[in-house]
């Protein structure tokens, strides 16, 4: 069953042919928004898409930092999708790290350690999941977010960049797709960004949420802009293309749509 | 809900069939009432900020388990009257309390806590705050075209709701200094953070708060009240520490989340480098700032009606979306602060008087921190 496509799928390259792929496989995925429009419902709606992929197809690695399990449970409850049965079916791996501390805040042996024993963590279940006989979907690794693992780290960019590093040679080996949700207006007013071009270049997909220019209004609450590298048309040409939407956030859903046609 | 009852009736008219049912089934709680608390959507709680106008902006008051930032003004420190309206609430409640602060003797500042108003002719007569003379207009407009009504506004709560509402927020008289003796037999933990090198013992004071107020009676868990002020003053000994502060912030808020408490942190952001304080900004849940306006501006004077009256501004620029990904999207950000017959304070929407095509373009060039088009100065 086909669920209708929408803006964001078809921007995300997944509406065509009624493929219920979650993500094509070995993607990155970067989600930017800011303290005035939160990009949290992309991540909802990617991880209800890759946990209805179907019996045995690809798992879910989230990595909570920004809010308790309680919170997504009872979002996406409303989007139509369980977590708790997701969780104990094993295809939710939910790592709860919003008290998640690097222990030695002075020694930077330490900082990197608690990065490896996470990767390591990571590593277990993917390799768990995968070693079930009829698994060979995609495993997502959502990281929600960003911003707060380099606050865990106490700002030490290159731990948390070589993490990141590592997690997307996940994506090419282990066929994983890597979902991050980063904080852009964080970034845009240092002086030099490194953390942000990093990111930026590394993704195949950036999905950004911005206020629209006159403000917030009831009946728009935001713009997207989706910028996806590397779509390829029929005779295998790479095409870039931005797309740009409006949508309204809702309980059950999210709308999108061109700016002046909704009703 | 009010749009759904007829608004011809009150409950005045016991003759009338109809009757507003006083425990609306989304207000009555399955287990007894805590004082103070209040039930809310998703299985949310709020506790009342002390300024009645704040709660209703805010849809119901402060939600137990979010952080609410307050980002003050280097000029004025109206953010102090926030603070002083939330701690008073908290101890008419009888809600333990955690106040921080970067003064040498921060119990000092309890002395400076307002009194709640007990009389009730004096809440009558602040009934109009919101709609003045709203119920003279509706009996003066029964024959005439009622079109309040599809507008689906609040409305006016009717007087033994209001009866609740004052039990939940009380009306704060700022000229008159709370009891001595309500401090007494009261749990208020005051701590200073001057001298602090690291923010460490202030966690440990944090940590323990918390995990005692769990250990309270069996049936209700108490709701519990932080109060930091101005936690990245320059006076403070860790104020030069970006990451150790963040990183406070963020532990704070992991803790608030699983308690049944709430937290209010006032920062000066002019303290902070800009990325500094957009990463204070996201993790904060509610996100309120003030600012002063000046004494004499002529400008802002044409521009806003009451302007004598008016202490300050404040903008709204995020509420505590808990357990929902919908944002909640105001009406209006930017209310003035006034202090009504010197007392209380309350909050208004500004009016802004009718402005000469002329005359508008002259507010274009004053800077506004949104960096938007219109660079009123009412934008920040």
């Amino acid at each position: 069953m086909n669920p209708p496509s929408n803006l964001l799928d078809e921007a995300l390259g997944l509406g065509h042919g009624g493929a219920m792929a979650p993500l094509p496989a070995g993607r990155v995925v970067l989600v930017e928004d800011c303290v005035e429009t939160s990009g949290a419902f992309v991540l909802h709606h990617l991880l209800k898409r890759a946990l209805s992929a179907g019996e045995g197809d690809g798992a879910v690695l989230f990595l909570a930092l920004a809010q308790p399990f309680s919170h997504y449970d009872r979002i996406l409850r409303k989007l139509g999708c369980n977590l708790s049965v997701q969780r104990s079916n094993n295809k939710l791996h939910f790592f709860d790290m919003l008290k998640l501390e690097f222990p030695g805040l002075t020694e930077g042996n330490d900082i990197e350690g608690g990065f490896v024993e996470l990767y390591s963590k990571i590593q277990r279940a993917i390799e768990a999941s995968r070693s079930k006989e009829y698994s060979r979907g995609c495993i997502t690794i959502m990281i929600d977010d960003l911003s707060l693992l380099e606050i865990a780290a106490c700002g030490s960019i290159d731990c948390v960049l070589d993490f990141l590093y590592y997690c997307i040679s996940l994506t090419s080996e282990l066929d994983c797709s890597l979902v991050i949700l980063n904080h852009e207006d964080i970034y845009s007013s240092e002086e030099a960004p490194r953390l942000l071009s990093h990111l930026e270049y590394l993704a195949d997909i950036v999905i950004k949420t911005e206020p629209l220019s006159t403000g917030l209004a009831a009946d728009v609450h935001g713009q997207l802009t989706i910028f996806n590298k590397g779509t390829c048309n029929r005779h295998g040409h790479s095409m870039n293309k931005i797309h740009n939407f409006h949508f309204k956030v809702k309980e059950n859903g999210v709308e999108y749509f061109y700016p002046g046609s909704q009703y | 809900m009010a749009t759904a009852k007829d608004p011809n009736l009150r409950p005045i008219r016991t003759s009338s069939s109809f009757s507003r049912n006083p425990s609306a089934p989304s207000v009555a709680a399955p287990s007894p009432p805590v004082p103070g608390v209040k039930p809310g959507p998703s299985g949310a709680a709020f506790v009342s900020s002390g300024i009645p106008d704040l709660d209703k902006i805010l849809g119901g008051g402060f939600l137990l388990g979010s952080v609410v930032m307050v980002m003050e003004d280097a000029d004025a420190p109206h953010h102090l009257l926030l603070l002083r309206n939330f701690m008073s609430q908290g101890i008419v409640h009888r809600q333990p309390l955690l106040f921080a602060s970067p003064a040498k003797d921060p119990r000092a500042f309890l002395g400076t806590l307002p009194s709640p108003v007990s009389s009730s002719k004096e809440e009558r007569q602040r009934a109009p705050g919101l709609d003045p003379d709203a119920k003279d207009k509706e009996k003066g407009l029964r024959i005439a075209w009622q079109y309040k009504k599809y507008f689906g506004e609040r409305q006016v709560p009717e007087l033994h709701d209001r009866g609740i509402e004052q039990d939940f927020c009380s009306d704060f008289d700022l000229r008159k200094p709370l009891e001595r003796q309500m401090f007494r037999a009261q749990q208020i933990d005051c701590i200073s953070i001057q001298d602090s090198a690291n923010l460490a013992v202030l966690r440990e004071h944090c940590s323990t708060f918390l995990s005692n107020l769990s250990r309270n009676d069996g049936g209700n868990v108490n709701a519990g009240r932080i109060a930091i002020q101005s936690l990245c003053a320059p006076q403070c000994g860790y104020s030069e520490m970006d990451w150790d502060m963040v990183s406070f912030v963020r532990s704070l808020r992991a803790m608030i989340r699983s308690s049944n408490a709430v937290a209010v942190i006032t920062f000066p952001t002019s303290v902070l480098s800009p990325s500094f304080s957009k990463r204070w900004q996201h993790l904060a849940d509610t996100l309120l700032s003030v600012r002063a306006i000046p004494d004499e501006d002529k400008e802002l004077a044409k521009l806003l009606t009451g302007y004598q009256d008016m202490v300050g501004l404040l903008h709204v620029h995020k509420v505590a979306q808990i357990n929902t990904q919908v944002p909640v999207i105001l009406e209006a950000t930017t209310f003035s602060l006034k202090m009504q017959k010197r007392r209380s304070l309350i909050l208004e929407r500004l009016n802004q008087a009718p402005v000469d095509a002329s005359s508008g373009t002259s507010y274009a060039t004053s800077g506004g921190c949104s960096g938007s088009s219109k660079g009123s100065p009412l934008d920040f």
